[in-house]
């Protein structure tokens, strides 16, 4: 255990966990969600730390299954919430937001904190909205869960907040139901949703994927638009690296559950030091190049989080899983180390080596 | 409660309800039609004589001439059916010769038996069946889903398991079984209830109520039985919806989780299969009248099937049509006031 807690610190000496309180605004420390089932313990995530200033946006980047919804309900405490006869999630770590620990606050506190501080935006808006109440009513309610205000005064904000998010005719629109909007206007409704309480903290969970290519961008671009102006702390969570590469100033690539690469987007994006960072950018859909001219996706399917492979998680599908000496890949877990300035990766690769598959395979490549 | 709110909405709602009254329309006129049918044909097929029906055996034929005359047994099928819908709504004179005999509206006709106006035996007979489905109805809704609710949000506990227990042997509890049980120990053994086998308006509510407690929970256990493994089905399958995470990611208490999103969405498999139940709920009814003894409809039917009182047949058959027509329109209702897609579709 104490080697699985310490291998996902990426954020200096955290000391013993319940120490200081930190300064960051968000910061993640060793978090563990870990869920009991009968195939044995899913460890969806298993050691992540990160910190997050408002005002920034942090990327969250790793293939499906990664661990980055299990991550976000984890923030939100929806883990523990409502989980009605079903078996126990087991949390560890700590969630310092805005110098308040969630996981050993009472659940009434970290309720009050939903919507209000932390709000949070879901992947399929169609599913996300209750088929049975008009847009307007969502909002409503979920102004008046943190305002004590009328059904009329909350009604007009509804309304502002939907004009805000570049919904033509609000005070018409206010009143239809999901089913009547596009999929992208169902989108700029649950935005308007989760801001109508001015949140601190935002966290968008692959808020494009379930959208047409033509409205994720505009999507993407009212997310940046409303950062800018509400000042908050933003988490995009996506599969897709070229999402959010623009839009985050950090970005944090997830594996198996654990961070395996982060660090400021454009290097990360542009000077990625992590062999499984190098396979995600061959992922991504590239119409200038040729096939045989371009990176190698990852191949192969993503780990069992019951059984996590030895060693580094990644190993059954690395290409270079035997460059490292003494077969440390297949035995001992890499941890984070700095690779660049507050750019960190897990990874047993000798920097020798990084630099030159980096020169000779990937840069001319990307 | 109904919210009308945007512009285009009070049309749509609207438009809905007149289809839906429409259809229901179009499934009396069916009912009317079959009914008559197997009134006019039955006879025939089983080689009998409406009008020696009517009469008993041992009479003239001319007498029978005069009965076919009176009930106009002799003029065509079509006018003859006529004569039968517009005798509903506006009463309708049987003449033979000079002889008039005046129904009032809303005619049925004339019992074979007894000769008394059918009406009369469906006006005492409506309010028993009425009040005992109505009161079943809302026992086993009120009771099944608050059984089920409760079970979901207790997956997996002593409450849940012993309540699903229950609910299995309840649906494989035939009514006249735990009805004859229920009549032994509260109303021969312990002597605690009495029931009036024949309710009339006259009588107060206390008596009603007396006699209807035990008739509604037979009825009902079985119902509520089925509805509780249905809620709690439903609700556990809405509880993992994605909206339902949404409305705890808003802040939202647990409570009101439960009740203005899982609920509120849980209702419309209920309220689909309560819509298809309604007609079945009369056959329970006539077990159950017939198990305690109570002069409903069903009752009824029964007395008139045995005694071939053809006229009675028909119009019990008619009034329990309409009366589940109607009860499906305010299922309809309900639900288009459920769920907005609806209206639209
Ligand atoms: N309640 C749960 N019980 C068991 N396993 C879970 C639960 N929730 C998520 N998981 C598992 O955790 C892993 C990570 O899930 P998730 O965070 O949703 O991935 P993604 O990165 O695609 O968002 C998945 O393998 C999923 O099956
Ligand atoms: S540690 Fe080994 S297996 Fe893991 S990414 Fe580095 S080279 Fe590949
Ligand atoms: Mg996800």
């Amino acid at each position: 255990m104490t080697q699985l807690s310490k291998s996902g610190a990426a954020v200096g000496e955290p000391g013993t966990p319940d120490s200081h309180a930190p300064t960051a605004f968000l910061e993640v420390r060793d978090l563990k969600v870990h869920f009991p089932t009968d195939d044995g313990l899913v460890k969806s995530v298993d050691g992540l730390s990160f910190t997050l200033e408002k005002g920034k946006t942090l990327g969250i980047v790793g293939e499906s299954g990664s661990g980055k919804s299990v991550t976000s309900l984890g923030i939100m405490g929806l883990h523990t919430t409502g989980q009605y006869g079903k078996r126990k999630a087991r949390l560890s770590g700590e969630i310092w937001l805005d110098g308040k620990e969630l996981l050993t606050a009472r659940p009434e506190e970290v309720r009050k904190l939903r919507g209000r501080e932390m709000s949070m935006i879901f992947q399929d808006p169609l599913s996300a909205l209750h088929p049975y109440y008009s847009i307007g009513k969502q909002i409503v309610e979920a102004y008046r869960v943190h305002h004590d205000v009328d059904k009329k005064t909350a009604r007009r904000r509804a309304i502002e907040m939907l004009d805000r998010v570049g919904i033509p005719q609000p005070d018409k629109r206010v009143d239809s139901y999901p089913h009547e909007f596009s999929g992208g206007m169902r989108q700029r409704a649950m935005i308007a949703m989760s801001l109508v309480n001015n949140p601190e903290l935002l966290i968008a969970d692959e808020p494009t994927t379930a959208l047409d290519v033509t409205v994720q961008a505009q999507i993407l671009d009212l997310i940046r638009d409303l950062q800018k102006e509400f000042g908050s702390a933003v988490i995009v969570i996506t599969h897709d690296l070229g999402v959010v590469a623009e839009l985050a100033d950090d970005l944090l690539v997830m594996y198996g559950g654990r961070c395996v690469e982060r660090g400021p987007a454009e290097k990360v994006f542009y000077e990625p030091r992590h062999p499984y960072t190098w396979g995600l950018l061959g992922s991504m859909p590239r119409l200038d190049r040729d096939q045989t001219d371009r990176l190698i996706p990852v191949k192969g399917s993503p780990p069992s989080l019951i059984n996590i492979p030895s060693g580094c998680a990644f190993n059954p599908r690395c290409p270079y899983a035997d460059l490292p000496k003494d077969n440390l890949t297949r035995t001992v877990r890499p941890e984070l180390t700095e690779v660049g300035s507050a750019h960190w990766a897990a990874c047993h690769l000798s920097p020798e080596q990084r630099e030159q598959i980096w020169t000779e395979e990937i840069a001319p490549k990307l | 409660m109904i919210r009308i709110p945007a512009a285009t909405r009070p049309r749509t709602v609207l438009a809905y309800l007149i289809r839906r009254l429409g259809a229901v329309l179009l499934m009396v006129l069916v009912v009317l039609l079959t009914t008559f049918s197997i009134f006019f044909l039955l006879p025939k097929w089983a080689g009998q004589d409406t009008a020696v029906l009517f009469a008993g055996k041992a009479t003239g034929a001319e007498q029978l001439e005069g009965i076919r005359q009176k009930l106009g047994l002799d003029e065509p099928v079509l006018v003859q059916f006529w004569d039968f819908v517009k005798g509903i709504p506006m009463g309708r004179d049987y003449a033979n010769g000079g002889d008039v005999t005046r129904c009032d509206a809303p005619c049925f006709g004339y019992s074979f038996r007894t000769e008394e106006p059918v009406w009369d035996t469906l006006k005492d007979a409506l309010p028993v069946t009425g009040a005992l489905a109505a009161g079943a109805c809302v026992m086993w809704l009120v009771g099944g889903v608050a059984i089920g609710v409760l079970s979901a949000l207790r997956r997996g506990s002593v409450w849940d398991r012993s309540a699903m227990v229950g609910a299995l042997s309840g649906v494989s509890m035939p009514i006249f079984f735990t009805g004859m049980v229920m009549m032994g120990i509260f109303v021969h053994s312990l002597g605690w209830l009495k029931i009036d086998d024949d309710l009339s308006g006259a009588d107060g509510i206390d008596i009603w109520l007396q006699s209807l407690i035990l008739p509604w929970i037979a009825l009902a256990f079985l119902y509520a039985a089925m509805y509780a493994r249905l809620t709690r089905a439903t609700m556990l399958e809405v509880l993992g919806e994605d909206y339902i995470r949404t409305a705890r990611a808003k802040g939202l208490g647990e409570p009101s989780v439960i009740r203005k999103h899982a609920l509120r969405s849980a209702m419309t498999p209920i309220l689909t299969v309560f819509g298809l139940d309604l007609g079945a709920l009369l056959g329970g009814a006539v077990l159950t009248e017939q198990t305690f003894g109570l002069k409903g409809l069903g009752f009824e039917a029964v007395d008139a099937i045995s005694n071939k009182d053809l006229p009675v047949i028909l119009g019990v058959t008619l009034i329990a049509a309409l009366a589940i027509a109607v009860a499906n329109l305010v299922v309809d209702i309900m639900y288009a006031v459920i769920d907005p897609r609806v209206r639209l579709s």
